[in-house]
């Protein structure tokens, strides 16, 4: 039987549970400030380049950052998509931003169809030379970009491609991550689906098609999130490549709208930027939609 | 319907001897079960057979027609995998579909064709399932139903009951007989488990480091193993191996254990004195008050109606014998004797089956024992 439960023993515990409770409260708080400070300064310059682009010229020009909206966003941003900054481009940030979509797309989808066919290569066949090939790949990595920039703009020059959508996409297709990634990817796929295939009477070619490519489709729309930011954010070789306005990026024309300090366009320059961060944000947002499509649905 | 003829099959692997030159003819319709322990390379001869991997030496002939060089996809050969390998991302219709869509068939005749393979198989309500909502038995359906829809010339198994748990194990092992009876199509069979291969073949060859040690009936496996690995590899609980002596004339064995055993099915044209190995199995051994073989039972198993007894004879040998009714306690001395019918003798330095010389009428005599202990 149990012993009779004290009056004390009662308040006791009754106090723990006091204790115990006001410490998860702090610790929740503890967090929560962290997280929201954690926000603020993610968010925050974001937030005044927002409100930055509905106000006038002159109230950026007088040094003021307004953190509330102002009455002439709408107009900021006709101006910018159609005419861009009267002081400096000239240039409507409609056609730069059309530039820029191409050339991201153009450089995903390159280097989606060019590492994963090199994958495929590399991981179902035996020729000589394989390892030779993944290996060269695979250096490739610690290469950065700026490295053989000046051997690249020589080639690209040489051909005739500056000032070109050629010049400015092909040279950025290689990617030695892409491949690697597939190729990890690829050799999670059984020996025994390639064997039950070649039983099947798929070739190769066909093989790819039916078996690889769907397997891939998860991988497909991760790296093409990846690759498309990627791609949308170059900024170096565009500024190389692109001496004219006529395939200029988005990036390249935000900072060609900077001036001197009392030659910008300031609304007009945070209305860009604004438009700017859209298609890379819409891109990852409607992608994780697909992503998570595919996470869920081919398990291996 | 074909015939399968396996040539002098060799495989290296980079110096390393896996198979060593492998003869097997498959008559139409026949299931052949390939058994063996791992690394005997059982599952490279299959390979071999199907063409994902190219022999070092030898031919394969698939209705006389030596395709030793040709790709897979044109050997018309049907292969069912371990792991089932169906394709993930297909329901289980198209996971049938697929070699016939490569191969051309017309939409319909291919729709129809799935569909009377999915009834065969009891999967005509799972047509539109991805293989991840299947149980692992019904993956082995839909691997199976992969292989049969494409009606080839020869089905090729590779220890497909082996993911599946051991009462499912039971189940599928009794429809694979009756499906392959009922499509009579000739398959080979690759498996280490002994029971499977013993209740599924026409014939096994049981495999030993790259050698066919032995080919033959199931029965004639248990009941005349050629030498000693194969006595001990298929039956279970395995055979006990006693050493003995040849006696002089070469008409009993004496057995290092002590007593000498007549051999009632003929002289063996031995050397007096040849040291011989002697098999006897477990279920054969009688538990007899005035038996000649003493042994101190070490250990028992009970099985329920049977019990394992593990003990030591005077010689230091281990011996299982398997007893039915009541069984003796630990550090007891079980006497035992062995019915001279039932040993099998074996030369101890080959390890191969010495047969008794006839003397026609004792070896007829001999043989119908051995047929009426197998049939019991």
């Amino acid at each position: 039987m149990h012993a009779p439960v004290s009056a004390a023993a009662l308040a006791e515990a009754d106090r723990a549970i006091r204790a115990a409770d006001r410490a998860r409260r702090n610790g929740a708080l503890v967090t929560h400030a962290i997280l929201i400070l954690g926000v603020a300064l993610f968010a925050l310059p974001i937030w005044i380049v927002l409100m930055g682009s509905t106000h006038d010229a002159a109230t950026i020009s007088r040094g003021e950052v307004p953190l509330l909206p102002g009455a002439e966003g709408l107009a900021n941003y006709l101006t910018a998509w159609g005419e861009g900054s009267a002081k400096t481009t000239r240039a409507p940030v409609s056609a730069m931003m059309l530039n820029s979509f191409v050339m991201a797309l153009l450089i995903t989808f390159g280097k989606i169809a060019i590492s994963l066919t090199s994958a495929y290569a590399v991981v179902f066949f035996r020729f000589p030379g394989r390892m030779l090939a993944f290996w060269s790949i695979f250096i490739t990595l610690m290469l950065p970009v700026e490295v053989r920039i000046f051997p690249t703009f020589k080639v690209v020059s040489d051909l005739g491609l500056v000032n070109t959508y050629a010049g400015l996409i092909v040279p950025l297709i290689a990617s030695a991550t892409a491949t690697l990634l597939f190729r990890q990817f690829f050799l999670t796929i059984p020996d025994e689906l390639v064997e039950a295939a070649k039983m099947d009477g798929a070739g190769p070619m066909r093989f790819f098609k039916d078996v690889v490519l769907p397997l891939s489709t998860t991988n497909m729309a991760a790296l093409f999130v990846i690759m498309f930011v990627y791609g949308w954010n170059q900024y170096l070789w565009p500024l190389l490549i692109t001496t004219t306005g006529d395939v200029e990026t988005i990036v390249i024309g935000i900072v060609r709208m900077l001036g001197s300090e009392a030659d910008t366009d300031w609304h007009i320059v945070m209305a860009t930027t604004v438009m700017a961060l859209l298609p890379p944000v819409a891109v990852v947002i409607l992608m994780q939609r697909w992503f998570v499509k595919g996470l869920v649905e081919s398990e291996k | 319907m074909a015939t399968l003829t396996i040539e002098g099959v060799r495989k290296d692997f980079s110096g390393t001897h896996v198979l060593h030159g492998i003869d097997l003819a498959v008559a139409e319709g026949e299931l052949i079960v390939i058994v063996g322990a791992s690394g005997c390379g059982k599952s490279t001869l299959l390979r071999i057979v199907a063409g994902l991997e190219t022999a070092s030496a030898g031919r394969i002939l698939i209705d006389g027609a030596d395709v030793t060089r040709l790709e897979p996809k044109d050997r018309d050969i049907a292969m069912v995998f371990q792991n089932y390998a169906l394709y993930p991302h297909m329901s289980v219709f198209d996971n049938m579909a697929y070699g016939l869509r490569i191969r051309g068939v017309p939409k319909a005749e291919l729709a129809q064709r799935v569909r009377q393979t999915a009834d065969l198989l009891g999967l005509g309500e799972l047509l539109s399932r991805r293989p991840r909502q299947l149980s692992g038995g019904q993956r082995q359906r839909v691997a199976m139903g992969r292989a049969i829809v494409r009606e080839p010339k020869l089905f090729l198994f590779d220890e497909p009951l082996s993911n599946l748990d051991a009462k499912l194990r039971v189940a599928m092992r009794a429809e694979i007989k009756r499906l392959q009876r009922r499509l009579g199509v000739t398959s080979l069979y690759v498996t280490h488990d002994q029971v499977e291969a013993m209740t599924l073949g026409d014939r096994l060859v049981v495999m030993h480091q790259g050698r066919a040690e032995q080919v033959a009936t199931p029965m004639e496996v248990w009941s005349r193993p050629a030498n000693t690995f194969v006595a001990g590899f298929i039956g279970a609980p395995a055979m006990n191996f006693l050493s003995a002596t040849l006696a002089p004339g070469g008409e009993a064995v004496t057995l290092k254990a002590g007593p000498t055993i007549p051999l009632i099915d003929g002289r063996r044209p031995l050397p007096d004195g040849a040291p011989l190995t002697v098999g006897i199995r477990p279920e054969h051994l009688v538990a007899n008050g005035e038996g000649p073989l003493q042994l101190k039972v070490d250990l028992v198993e009970p099985l329920g109606a049977e019990s394992l007894v593990h003990g030591i004879l005077p010689s230091g040998e281990e011996l299982t014998v398997r007893l039915s009714g009541s069984s003796p306690l630990p550090g007891a001395i079980l006497p035992l004797f062995a019915p001279p019918m039932m040993l099998h003798v074996f030369d101890a330095e080959t390890g191969r089956r010495a047969d008794g010389l006839p003397s026609q009428r004792r070896a007829e005599g001999a043989a119908s024992v051995a047929k009426q202990a197998a049939d019991r």
